[in-house]
């Protein structure tokens, strides 16, 4: 043991309370005091986590007036009182010290990043008047509203009530949109969010490029864990080795953009060895026979050299799932806009699961409910003559939510009518949307460019107008009213109050409508008034969702065992292994693989996906989550960082097909990734000036996607077909 | 009297970091440092791989090494569940423990002591978990009296195969990672 004399002893304390003066001078050590608690009254505030899209109920802890921490609700069906990292670290994004603090309007060039603070009288005057400018030059469907999240359920009204139906969030046709069409083409129904799995009880789960553990949607995780517990099987096909992949039974390193080919292989197996659920098809399936004619020929041996998945595994692993059917779960995935085929890889899925019987099982897919909370009764908004920009002539057949890359289309080429105004609501489209070139070209053809964020991020760069708001634990916001296995109704409400000049959406949504004299529609003055009104009209009240947090409602039956009466809303009222709409629209009825294209020689396809710590692109800044992950690495084969002679660590930059070149990244060399791709998280790399402790940490898989393959089907941006070479740095 | 230790399922966990996160807001532990980390091992070549998390702290050792060697006192074992701690009054900050310690658990806390896993004893003292313990949204991490037979850690140990961190540095630690 290494042993130390008196002498240097005391040189080292003399070093150690130096070194600590220092520290506590240090911004980092100021906001560490800020965040520490002093001990003393506690108070307790049942709300709703906002860190991501999930929504879990939560207990913010305020001691002395200050936030302490954020605890999961006990009663909460979602987080069951254990919140995921980032809604632990939540608390952190009310401490940012990077955070907006006040109304700025512009003063240079868009994307200058050039502002002057105004009032919010200024701010939201600016932004009313423009919008009735471009109302009385364009129509009011010119403005349109990109919102992600319950946050902007007030702006969308506000938008809505000025008389425009261009409203869209990335999270239809940048992510889950794909998997609900394929779904819904299949079953009549989509997934949803929170997804209609059901994790817990499936024997055998397999996760086709879903990273659970890694995506930390919580109830999801919580589910996942309890499934490895129960020793269900599961089956991992993922060209990287994820944390789910190391939990599996068997993993198999699909080559990307294949695993259409592995689905399509795994039904082949499934009907010529006749595994699969005979009654259940029977009595439920609609044109099975085209569909057994047309899988006959995707045999293993078929799938082989496209996925790389030796026909045995495809064989074993088949018949594994098959053991366990009714209760083996193949899970639709979430973010699925990979390759543009994605709806019909999607309903593949959703085919496997039919000749499963999951759908309606016990382990397999439950059907949600929610409770009946009526809307506020408002005046009924403007009819619009023209109707939606995003979807000219239905070319996208089967969108079936607004497509924000239609909308940004429109706004490139005023085509089928132009788009004047953006106001954008807690989206950063830069990282959200594939080509940052065309996001950018966009705006330029803007009358009115105006974003409504937490912290300075890409895409506030380039407004005109950038209105701060308050983060979730310092507001209120539009009800929860989810649908889910147990129907609850959840409450978000303020713990502390916003420490600058930042306000909570629904009051600029509300002050913003007076502002265009749409009063009329805003007949309450305070969301309290608004959410009692809604509440007493479901026989509860703001006081008490004010105390508990949430109200839950009966448990529904959730499978058909249970007395759900086997509904299918499709065309055929069954579900459709043959689609006729699909065959009428000039798609293939049956879904069919195609070799996904080869990048240039050399280069490596880019993928990406999600870490637990962070939520996209907005809690690099948050002090607390930034600690647990401050940069993003990127992935790349051992065989390959020895032929480059890199080691982990390294700095490299990656270029992709048109020349664009990523910020400095880490490199990560692993056995964990197939040699034919990279993988980064994403959200990294930012480029906003503001966002001071992340600007030029980590590289951004956006600005690496120049190129997508839209869904014919639906109009979803398929990315993962952007290839990168690796540069060391030097 | 309790011996209190851990029992970590590295089956369960997902290596999420949520044990980081809650002990950060909950300890207030400042930014830039951690009072418990996670740790991954890969091993094998694809497609044979296999991945060992490991959510790691200070193991409160049955021989602690950083209580022998701290010159002050500061370090010490503490009557309730043996939990090993530091006194901050105490502490120099002359990082004795921070080299003595296998583990690495240990940092000098901006105010200038020695700083570590508490087991959140002021949690513990209430009957509640540590705030580790009752985040972990996979129920990874188990927690109690090692020296209770019928205790939920006692059993999982005398059940399930198991390792414990660095074995052969003698500390006798008391996290015990179930395989």
């Amino acid at each position: 043991m290494h042993r130390i004399s008196r002498r240097r002893f005391l040189k080292i304390a003399g070093f150690g309370a130096g070194a600590a003066a220092l520290a506590g001078g240090a911004a980092s050590g100021l906001q560490a005091m800020a965040r520490r608690a002093p001990g003393g009254e506690t108070r307790v505030v049942p709300t709703s986590c906002d860190i991501c899209f999930w929504k879990c109920n939560a207990l913010a802890h305020v001691r002395d007036g200050r936030l302490w921490k954020i605890t999961g609700n006990p009663g909460d069906p979602l987080s069951r009182g254990r919140l995921c990292p980032r809604g632990t670290g939540g608390i952190g994004a009310h401490f940012d010290p990077e955070r907006l603090r006040a109304p700025l309007l512009r003063h240079k060039q868009r994307g200058e990043e050039a502002w002057v603070e105004v009032t919010w009288d200024e701010a939201l005057g600016y932004v009313a008047d423009r919008m009735q400018r471009i109302k009385a030059e364009h129509g009011p469907e010119a403005m349109a509203l990109f919102s992600h999240g319950i946050g902007g359920n007030f702006l969308k009204h506000t938008l809505k009530a000025y008389g425009s139906p261009n409203i869209a969030a990335p999270s239809f046709a940048q992510c889950r949109g794909p998997r609900d069409v394929g779904f819904e083409l299949t079953f009549g129904e989509g997934i949803g969010s929170p997804e209609r799995t059901d994790i817990a009880n499936a024997r055998c789960l397999v996760l086709i490029g879903s990273h659970l553990g890694e995506n930390m949607h919580n109830t999801q995780v919580q589910e996942f864990a309890t499934a490895v517990a129960a020793g269900a099987s599961i089956i991992v096909a993922d060209p990287r080795f994820s944390i789910a992949a190391s939990k599996a039974r068997h993993y198999l390193p699909v080559k990307p953009g294949t695993d259409l080919a592995l689905l399509l292989a795994w039904m082949n197996v499934l009907v010529v060895e006749g595994l699969y659920d005979k009654p259940y098809v029977e009595q439920f399936g609609f044109g099975f026979e085209h569909f057994q004619a047309e899988i006959a020929t995707r045999t293993p041996e078929w799938a082989y050299p496209e996925t790389g998945i030796p026909p045995e595994v495809i064989r074993e692993t088949a018949r594994e799932m098959a053991r366990h059917r009714p209760a083996t779960l193949v899970h639709p995935g979430r973010h699925a806009t990979w390759y543009g085929n994605d709806a019909q890889r999607s309903r593949a899925i959703a085919l496997l699961n039919a000749l499963l019987g999951s759908w309606g099982r016990k382990g397999g897919f439950y059907f949600p409910n929610s409770m009946d909370v009526p809307g506020y009764p408002y005046p009924e908004y403007p009819k619009s003559g023209r109707g939606k920009v995003d979807n000219p002539g239905h070319k996208y057949p089967f969108a079936s939510e607004t497509i924000t890359t239609g909308i940004r289309d429109a706004t490139l080429t005023g085509q089928p009518y132009p788009i004047k105004g953006w106001l954008v609501y807690a989206t950063n489209l830069l990282q959200a949307l594939p080509s940052q070139d065309e996001t950018i070209r966009a705006i330029q053809n803007l009358d009115l460019m105006a974003v409504v964020d937490v912290v300075p991020s890409e895409i506030a760069g380039w407004a005109d107008v950038v209105l701060p708001e308050a983060t979730y634990l310092e507001r209120y916001d539009d009800l929860n009213v989810e649908f889910f296995r147990e129907p609850f109704v959840a409450l978000r409400q303020p713990a502390v109050p916003p420490p600058h000049d930042q306000k909570p959406n629904w009051w600029m949504a509300r002050e913003l409508a007076l502002k265009l004299g749409l009063g009329a529609y805003y007949p309450w003055t305070d969301i309290e008034e608004y959410l009692d009104h809604r509440l007493k009209a479901a026989g509860y009240s703001l006081a008490e969702l004010k105390q508990k947090g949430l109200v839950k409602g009966p448990k529904p039956p959730l499978f058909f065992d249970d007395g759900i009466v086997p509904e299918f809303a499709t065309p055929s009222g069954k579900i459709e292994f043959y689609s006729t709409q699909l065959q009428a629209a000039g798609f293939d009825p049956v879904p069919r693989h195609e070799r996904p294209a080869e990048g240039p020689p050399g280069s490596f396809r880019l993928l990406y996906g999600r870490a637990p710590v962070h939520t996209f692109s907005r809690t690099q800044t948050n002090p607390i989550l930034r600690d647990a992950m401050e940069e993003n690495e990127v992935w790349l084969n051992g065989s390959v960082g020895a032929r480059m002679e890199l080691q982990s660590g390294d700095y490299v930059r990656l270029r992709n097909q048109d020349g664009v070149l990523s910020n400095r990244v880490k490199v990560r060399v692993t056995e964990a990734i197939r040699p034919d791709c990279v993988y980064m998280v994403h959200g990294f790399g930012h480029t906003a000036r503001g966002l001071r402790s992340a600007y030029g940490r980590g590289a951004s898989d956006a600005e690496l996607i120049t190129r997508y393959a839209t869904d014919p089907l639906m109009g979803g941006t398929g990315t993962n077909i952007n290839f990168v070479t690796v540069e060391a740095e030097a | 009297m309790a011996r209190l230790g851990m029992v970590i399922d590295t089956r369960q966990c997902v290596g999420c970091m949520d044990c980081v996160v809650a002990c950060k807001t909950e300890n207030g532990v400042p930014d830039g440092h951690c009072r418990d980390w996670i740790t991954q091992r890969l091993e094998g070549t694809m497609p044979h791989l296999s991945l060992t998390i490991t959510s790691e702290r200070c193991n409160h050792c049955d021989n602690p090494p950083c209580v022998t060697c701290c010159p002050t006192g500061a370090s010490h074992v503490h009557d309730y569940g043996k939990v090993v701690l530091v006194e901050h009054e105490k502490c120099i900050g002359c990082k004795a423990c921070l080299a003595s310690c296998p583990y690495g658990a240990r940092f000098i806390h901006p105010e200038g002591y020695a700083d570590k896993c508490t087991f959140c004893i002021h949690r513990v003292e209430k009957g509640e978990l540590p705030a580790c313990v009752a985040v972990c949204p996979t129920h990874a991490m188990h927690f109690g009296d090692l020296d209770d037979p019928q205790s939920g850690v006692s059993r999982l140990i005398a059940t399930r195969r198991h390792f414990v961190l660095k074995p052969d540095a003698g500390t006798k630690p008391r996290i015990y990672y179930l395989e």
